[in-house]
């Protein structure tokens, strides 16, 4: 894991080259502090910034093919480098390092751009073919790791992080009102787009080339694909669930065991739900590797999962570390999130990660295996079975019993009144009339946060005029869509809104780099999404139990009330971090009063002004006011961060 | 209609729009408008105006009352609140 930045064009001298490069890479010091490395060439640099896992001893970066004609910075893991790199000695390549990055340049060499088709890892890759004079940006299937991109001064900039490109190119600090629009109504922004004007992401899945004319292409390599059916069917990969859940847990090793290479130690964060507890199963029952395991606990008995926690390091016998958390605690680690994740966010869930993170770090570990993207992979969100009952009602509208699944369904929430069947059927039955539409189960959703954009001020709701969320977001999706089964739909929605803009960097890299800590995810593996995705709905989500087939294929290797259990999803305290006593942290006056708000121009001071007394008062208790609370906040700190400098503490 | 009925149906608009949609504009709310329908309330919202409806009115919200039919709109809300507080005063008698 590691951070990355460069540019290509331009005529500078190698001094003022590597001047440059330094002054981008030093921003990324938190990615990678175990040390710089830089090639300059005739109008191009790469730049690395080191945070040693594999090749402790030659893994130096960036790393040339044998002739030093193509050259390349990587941040991430290649996890199959060793399989890689024997097929490419029999083909004759000559290695000097035992690093996984090494793999790339000699992949190239014997594939050209198809060489990330061969890659079974988590990276975002820069790499220079010097001979054609040309660039490539490539970005993992799934979007784990980031990478970033401008335009300025004839030249094609890159970087991990935003920060490395406004370190050199201070004119494109400027927030994108749709970027923001976006970041509020989704989550967060939809790739390439960000929320900084005239900065791009590569999106996962995506190889970027840039040629010597300045011809430019981006190619999707990798999607989440599903079968189309046929007849209302799809064909079954396997003869039933239980033969699918044999080759799942089979396949889950094999992610697992790949995942667990390295030349440092190896941690696990534990939830205690089922797909972390699987993850940390899978390490105790088929590998040799130490099992050491982090977690996080709520004083707020609402988000706190500690007694499961307890049940699976006991089952076990892992040594685990478990950090306790405070409102207080997320309120005044909050700006330090939103410095590393250069994007408004909804909820405060990344701090303690961000924290946990900082755990595993003192504890002398810089790897960890976790469990995220199962419930994306096997249909484990909530969202994936309300819209199941919501499908289920839409074909008889005036049937009484259907909608009272939701009771089941949202059982768990004693405090909301989803409970109740009359508000629950009146809050999903609306919208019925979107149910062929691809964005049919994210509608609750985004009806909830878009609310958030009733803040924003004249000016820039100016800006958002005839912007319609559903219909841009549908302008993204493949035409095939379509002709898949409802399930992979919200699937595939789900992939490319929350796992990738959100879930991915504000939950998963940003806050675990804030500690240099490489967060790594075995149901990511590109063969058990593909795995997944090849599966019939009912496989996944049974009734209305979720992660059918997961569940099947850890049976043994969890308690039975593990794995049972109905997922819980995870959350921290919202706006209640930010004050204590009904008195707001300093910095939280600061940033959202109304000079502040004012000068920076994107909020209605006055409706603000209201959500802030009301949050104050503590009587902001519905999803939406928290969700429009933090956005405006972290939209703030942004602007307070990037665009003005400022360090907010 | 009772005498009071205005006065309950201006006191809930007024929450609804400070508290709800952060506004003083009093022409972004019909009081006839459904709340669910216009993304003022979401799933959650609702109890939010429960606790101001027992705290301003005096009146005891249950589980059961919790009803679209009772809390979907401004007039529904004062309809409801209307019928708690005549069932309180009868029982007084």
């Amino acid at each position: 894991m590691c951070g990355i930045a460069g540019f290509v064009g331009g005529q500078d001298a190698p001094d003022a080259t590597r001047a440059t490069l330094e002054r981008m890479i030093h921003t990324l010091r938190h990615r990678g502090p175990d040390g710089f490395g830089y090639h300059v060439g005739e109008g191009v640099g790469l730049a690395h910034a080191r945070l040693a896992i594999i090749d402790l001893a030659t893994g130096q970066q960036p790393i040339r093919n044998e002739r030093g004609t193509v050259w390349t910075v990587l941040n991430g893991e290649i996890f199959n480098y060793r399989e890689l790199r024997q097929a490419l000695e029999v083909q004759g390549h000559v290695f000097y390092t035992h690093s996984d990055t090494e793999v790339i340049v000699h992949l190239y060499e014997q594939y050209g751009d198809d060489f990330v088709d061969h890659l079974n890892g988590q990276f975002a890759i820069a790499l220079w073919d010097a001979g054609r004079r040309r660039l490539l940006l490539a970005r993992d299937r799934t979007g784990i790791r980031p990478l970033f991109h401008a335009t300025a001064g004839g030249r094609l900039w890159f970087g991990s992080e935003v920060k490395a490109l406004l370190a050199v190119l201070p004119q494109l600090g400027a927030l994108d009102p749709h970027g923001v629009a976006q970041a509020l109504t989704y989550w967060g922004v939809i790739d390439p787009g960000t929320v900084f004007q005239g900065v791009q992401s590569v999106p996962p899945g995506h190889v970027l080339a840039l040629e010597a004319d300045g011809r430019r292409s981006l190619r999707c390599y990798w999607d989440w694909e599903f079968p189309e059916l046929r007849d209302g069917r799809i064909s079954r990969p396997f003869a039933s669930i239980d033969e699918a859940a044999s080759a799942l847990c089979e396949l889950l090793v094999d992610a697992v065991r790949l995942q667990l290479r390295a030349d440092v130690p190896v941690g696990a964060y534990l939830s205690g739900g089922l797909d972390s507890s699987g993850v940390v199963a899978l390490i105790r029952h088929y590998t040799n590797n130490p099992l050491r395991t982090f977690s996080v606990a709520f004083e707020d008995a609402e988000f706190d999962e500690s007694d499961f926690q307890a049940r699976m390091v006991a089952h076990l016998g892992t040594d685990h570390t478990t950090l306790r958390c405070t409102r207080r605690d997320i309120g005044e680690a909050f700006p330090q999130l939103i410095e590393h994740t250069e994007a408004p966010v909804l909820r405060t869930a990344g701090v303690p990660l961000m924290l946990l993170a900082g755990d595993v770090q003192r504890h002398g570990f810089r790897v960890v295996l976790t469990g995220e993207g199962a419930d994306e992979v096997f249909g484990g969100y909530d969202l994936f079975k309300e819209a199941k009952v919501r499908r289920f009602w839409a074909r008889q509208p005036g049937s009484t019993w259907r909608p009272r699944l939701f009771e089941r369904l949202y059982g768990y929430l004693a405090h909301s009144p989803v409970a109740n069947a009359a508000m629950a059927q009146s809050f999903f039955g609306r919208g019925m009339e979107h149910r062929h539409r691809a964005v049919f189960a994210h509608l609750p959703r985004w009806t909830t946060s878009q609310r958030a954009l009733a803040f924003l001020s004249p000016a820039w709701r100016a800006e958002l005029e005839g912007w319609d969320p559903l219909a841009a977001f549908e302008a993204t999706l493949p035409e095939a869509i379509h002709r898949w089964s409802p399930l992979a739909r919200d699937q595939y929605v789900e992939a490319h809104s929350l796992l990738a803009s959100y879930l991915l960097p504000m939950q998963g890299d940003r806050p675990a780099m804030a500690h240099s800590v490489e967060g790594r995810f075995p149901f990511l593996d590109h063969r058990v999404v593909e795995f997944g995705n090849r599966l019939p709905d009912h496989w996944k989500i049974r009734g209305l139990t979720e992660k059918d087939v997961l569940r099947r294929a850890l049976a043994g290797l969890l308690p039975e009330d593990i794995r049972r259990r109905t997922k819980q999803p995870y959350r921290a305290p919202d706006h209640g971090s930010f004050f204590i006593d009904g008195e707001p942290l300093d910095y939280v006056a600061d940033v959202l009063g109304g000079d502040s708000l004012r000068e920076a121009g994107y909020f209605d001071p006055e409706r603000v002004g209201r959500l802030f007394d009301k949050c104050r008062r503590g009587q902001a208790i519905g999803f939406a006011d928290n969700q429009a609370f933090v956005g405006i906040l972290s939209t703030m700190l942004v602007h307070r961060q990037r665009v003005r400098r400022e360090q907010v503490v | 209609m009772s005498a009071e009925l205005p006065r309950i149906t201006a006191d809930i608009r007024a929450y609804i729009l400070e508290n709800l949609m952060f506004s003083d504009d009093g022409s972004v709310l019909a009081d006839d408008a459904s709340l669910l329908e216009q993304g003022v309330i979401d799933s959650t919202g609702v109890l939010e105006l429960a606790m101001f409806l027992e705290t301003q009115f005096g009146i005891s919200v249950r589980a059961e009352d919790l009803l679209p039919q009772n809390f979907d709109s401004v007039n529904s809300m004062a309809g409801f609140v209307q019928r708690a507080t005549a069932g309180r005063a009868a029982a007084a008698v």
